[in-house]
């Protein structure tokens, strides 16, 4: 087992080289001369030169690609021009809400459409098999910000005035705050990896309420998170319910399963205990690969949903041209999605023997 | 496997024989249940946006100036009063006819997914011809180039090169399809490596063939079933992309009569205007829903390890 996770570690090391390339390109690549893409058309000659000296742009390419992934290393991302604040402490609190509505969205996701799918294959080409199938097709060409506009409008227009009224926009009601964690536990004066830490889990509302025991702020937020969730979790739901209906449906004609049901265990043994297992493979593969989706979908929602995520900040960077944010929320957010795929390859290690074995 | 195999209805040899492969994949296809319903969405669609300048009754970029803005639907056989001028999807914050620019948009969409995929396909099979045929180092070098692009969430990836080029909808579909390369490269890639070997490249080899001519003449009709699949489904996701871009304001830009572009200029109105946001809303998941379905259709239609896992299957 060791060697097999050591062996997927390995192969990490030139994707993640080739992601930190492509983004560092992406900002050498700049149309006509960087100076004047980011200090505007009218920068002077001295200007320029300034910033070239500052920010090393005069250096070979090699050397500048090498101080890149050092300061990458060290969790230095440079820094927003239009802020003028380190951008990494933007992404500390950013990242939290786009990875809040990304794991409840994935929570929503993974749990429906197993459920789903286990029934369609269960009830193969009844009307709750074709319903099902049916809604699945919709549910993967619908555009995510538009669910999340329809959601907005049924649940806080429509149904205005009944206990089934969420609210369509911001992360809490207003009058709830709650405090950083630094605050509650005395933490001020942490620095470097562990002030970092603590500052992305205070900004995780959730989080932050769940451990400090603040369950008020805990179900408002939980209640925000409510229609972002279901927007950006149904174009996942409807794929991995496909997935679990073809893959259960496979195992089901199996040898195996005809023993099972030969010796007489209840169907739900057969279906849970013997079959699930097997067609967990293919269901966790698809999992994995919608995270991409989902934070794509996240980004995209956020400003439906005026949450103050990654996504809202990475287009008003975009539309000012703020090069540097831009860049470190592409890593940022590639570098995530290259860990959840590395735990879904640990998972087919545990899930499947055969596979460690090799 | 016996009992499996008489369960099999044979079709009587004289039409077997009669029928080529490709007239027996349309056949199937024809007959592919989800296929019938992207063909009737994607045939209807086609016709509306061949016939746009005929069926919109404005200029889709031009405000009226005698209507009320983001006024609701107005069709005098569902009871609008009939001194009203008509309009089937209402007005937009602009003035303009909704009705128009959504059939106009059907045009901009179709071509948008066609526009994208078609360069990326262009692309992905060069790079992949170049990566099967020469393997070594530039094998190696291209393909995880295209490992790399597929680690980054390719929406994400298309907003970042967006960001480099700058706003615009050709800058928005150059970075979609930029991103969706890496898929075709790898098809063709495979495919060349299962041909490469055959005997009867070798000999056309002998004959004298280009690499060219043994490309266009052996492998890619080899690569063509998972390329038109692949295709299919990349118009859906293009289109999907392309109106997300949009809607962000990275892409099309106003007053072009754009499905994205109109959901995101109208967002903020959701709540007093909603037909503003329903209608381009369905306009977009009908496209896309319609190239996903003839996709499936057509994965099950053209691949005959398939066809035998749906005889089984019955």
């Amino acid at each position: 087992m060791s060697q097999f996770l050591i062996r997927r570690l390995l192969l990490l090391i030139p994707v993640l080289f080739g992601i930190t390339f492509v983004t560092f390109a992406l900002a050498r690549i700049l149309p006509g001369d960087a100076c004047f893409a980011v200090l505007g058309e009218k920068a002077t000659v001295e200007q320029c030169n300034q910033f070239k000296e500052r920010f090393g742009l005069n250096d070979p390419v090699l050397v500048q690609f090498g101080r890149y992934l050092n300061d990458i290393a060290h969790g230095n991302f440079g820094e927003s021009l239009k802020d003028s604040r380190p951008v990494t402490q933007i992404i500390l609190e950013r990242l939290p809400m786009t990875l809040e509505v990304t794991l409840g969205a994935m929570l929503f996701s993974t749990t429906f459409g197993i459920l789903l799918g286990v029934i369609s294959a269960i009830r193969r080409n009844t009307i709750v098999d074709v319903g099902t199938m049916a809604g699945a097709n919709i549910g993967v060409s619908m555009p995510v910000f538009w669910l999340g506009l329809m959601l907005a409008y049924v649940f806080a227009i429509s149904l205005k005035g009944t206990p089934f009224w969420i609210p369509p926009s911001g992360r809490l009601s207003s009058g709830i705050t709650i405090p950083p964690l630094t605050e509650t536990y005395h933490l001020e004066n942490l620095s470097g990896l562990w002030g970092a830490i603590v500052t992305l889990a205070s900004n995780t509302v959730t989080f932050n309420a769940l451990i400090t025991g603040n369950f008020e702020v805990l179900r408002d937020a939980l209640w925000h998170l409510i229609l972002p969730c279901v927007a950006v979790g149904t174009i996942p739901l409807s794929i991995i319910a496909r997935m679990t209906r073809s893959s259960l449906l496979e195992v089901l004609g199996l040898d195996y399963i005809r023993t099972a049901r030969a010796k007489g265990l209840i169907e739900r043994a057969v279906i849970f205990k013997h079959a699930m297992r097997n067609a967990m493979l293919p269901i966790v593969t698809v999992v994995g690969l919608s995270v991409g989706g989902l934070m794509s979908g996240a980004v995209l929602t956020e400003t439906v949903f005026a949450l103050p995520g990654v996504g809202t900040q990475l287009v008003s960077a975009i539309l000012s041209r703020d090069y540097a944010v831009v860049q470190a929320f592409t890593v940022v957010i590639a570098l995530i999605f290259v860990f959840v795929n590395l735990m879904v390859d640990f998972s087919y290690g545990f899930l499947d023997p055969r596979i460690r074995m090799q | 496997m016996s009992s499996q195999a008489t369960s099999i209805q044979l079709e009587p040899l004289s039409t077997v024989s009669s029928r080529t492969p490709l007239q027996n994949a349309l056949r199937r296809l024809f007959r592919h249940r989800s296929a019938q319903v992207g063909m009737a969405i994607l045939g209807f669609l086609v016709l509306v946006a061949i016939f746009a300048p005929v069926l919109a009754p404005f200029d889709p970029r031009i405000p009226i100036r005698t209507v009320k803005r983001r006024s609701p639907p107005c069709i005098h056989v569902l009871g609008c009063p009939a001194d009203q001028e008509e309009h089937y999807f209402g007005i937009d914050g602009n003035q303009r006819d909704m009705f128009s620019r959504i059939i106009y948009g059907s045009r901009l969409s179709l071509e948008i997914g066609i526009a994208t995929v078609s360069f990326a396909i262009v692309t992905g099979v060069i790079l992949g011809a170049v990566a099967g045929y020469s393997g070594g180092w530039t094998d190696n070098i291209i393909m995880r180039l295209m490992d790399v692009l597929l680690a980054f969430p390719s929406l994400l990836l298309s907003i970042a090169i967006v960001a480099v080029l700058g706003p615009g909808l050709i800058n928005a579909l150059l970075a979609i399809s930029f991103v969706s390369i890496p898929v075709y490269a790898r098809i063709v890639r495979a495919s060349v490596l299962q041909v490469k070997e055959q005997d009867y490249v070798a000999a056309s080899r002998a004959l004298g063939s280009s690499p060219l001519g043994i490309l266009v003449g052996h492998v890619l009709p080899n690569a063509l079933t998972p390329l038109i699949v692949q295709a299919t489904l990349g118009i859906a996701s293009a289109i999907l992309d392309a109106a997300a871009l949009s809607f962000l304001g990275l892409g099309a830009s106003p007053p072009t009569p754009e499905w994205g572009l109109m959901l995101g200029e109208e967002r903020n109105s959701v709540f007093n205007a909603p037909h503003l946001v329903f209608i381009p809303g369905v306009a977009i998941m009908l496209t896309v829903l319609s190239f996903n379905l003839l996709g499936d259709g057509l994965r099950d239609a053209l691949d005959p390890r398939q066809v035998n896992v749906n005889m089984k299957a019955k």
